[in-house]
């Protein structure tokens, strides 16, 4: 049981970051805005895990400008979707365990 | 059991964010109850042509045209019934305070529109060429590819939803002479049974979920 909770990747303990992840492992890419609007919370945090996962290589960034303006969209790397479907077998084991 | 919290975060993010979820059950009922005052007013319509066009009421030549009136007709019922849905989900997504506005919901409209559209040319032509007796099973076969070809972007009662308006054309299609009724189940009926599914499903706002 405790093995099996150190498994679980850290990245994902946060619910912002895990809140991410699921939305860009069901979408191609989503652009900041969108992400802000499904999670409903601030620029700054979103910003803030989006750094976390973007330095693990879990995400990639396309910046475009969209009349004018800049549009920021992102992507679940093959890493990082793999890291995610890790991450869902290790949740499912524990439940099952309980 | 913060493990079982995340899965379901995960679910309702998975499903916000490629779903349309705010599609209200109200716009269902709301677009029944417009089919069913419409195909009322088409048998009443029917019924009463003879009389109607020898008082000429409305004058112009056009205006008297039983086609133009019975088209005119369809076409008021989907605009209220759209604008309808439109508005009642408008009204749902700002009261759970979500965009409606969105990829899910944009895909839902375009999904939606395209076997609509295609149907709404097949039906002018089956008008010009006389097929008359062709318009009920071809309305209600593309109105119900065009709710399978949307479902994907929105609730899964919408795809059990279309199956049955398809199947309802294809019965049309064999009892001719009955395509007022079908009409009315079809349109009228079936928006009803489904805005009620969908006003209990999920209208309640169990679907969504404040993240903090």
């Amino acid at each position: 049981m405790e093995l099996q909770l150190n498994k679980l990747n850290k990245t994902f303990e946060n619910r912002i970051r895990l809140g991410v992840m699921s939305i860009l492992m069901v979408n191609d890419w989503v652009d900041f805005n969108s992400l802000k609007d499904l999670l409903k919370i601030t620029d700054g945090n979103l910003a803030s895990h989006i750094k976390a996962l973007e330095a693990e290589t879990y995400i990639e960034i396309n910046k475009q400008f969209i009349n004018k303006k800049p549009n920021t969209s992102y992507r679940a790397t093959l890493l990082g979707r793999k890291a995610f479907n890790e991450h869902l077998n290790i949740l499912e084991k524990i439940i099952k365990q309980k | 059991m913060t493990q079982i919290e995340d899965i379901k975060e995960i679910r309702n993010l998975m499903e916000r964010s490629t779903r349309f979820l705010s599609l209200s059950g109200f716009s269902g009922i709301f677009a029944g109850i417009f089919a069913l005052i419409g195909a009322f007013f088409a048998w009443w319509y029917i019924n009463q042509i003879d009389s109607i066009i020898s008082l000429n009421i409305w004058g112009t030549g056009l205006i008297s045209n039983p086609v133009f009136i019975l088209i005119l007709d369809g076409l008021l019922v989907f605009v209220f019934a759209l604008s309808g849905g439109i508005y009642f989900s408008m009204r749902k997504a700002k009261k759970q305070g979500v965009s409606f506005w969105t990829k899910p919901s944009k895909l839902l409209l375009i999904n939606f529109l395209i076997p609509i559209i295609s149907g709404g040319f097949f039906c002018l032509f089956l008008i010009i060429y006389g097929f008359y007796i062709m318009i009920v099973p071809a309305s209600l076969m593309f109105y119900g590819l065009a709710l399978v070809n949307a479902s994907k972007y929105t609730f899964n009662a919408t795809l059990y939803f279309g199956i049955c308006e398809i199947i309802l054309g294809i019965l049309s299609g064999i009892f001719v002479g009955y395509g007022i009724w079908f009409w009315a189940l079809g349109f009228g009926v079936l928006h009803i049974v489904y805005g009620t599914v969908i006003y209990f499903i999920k209208d309640n706002g169990t679907a969504i979920k404040q993240i903090e």
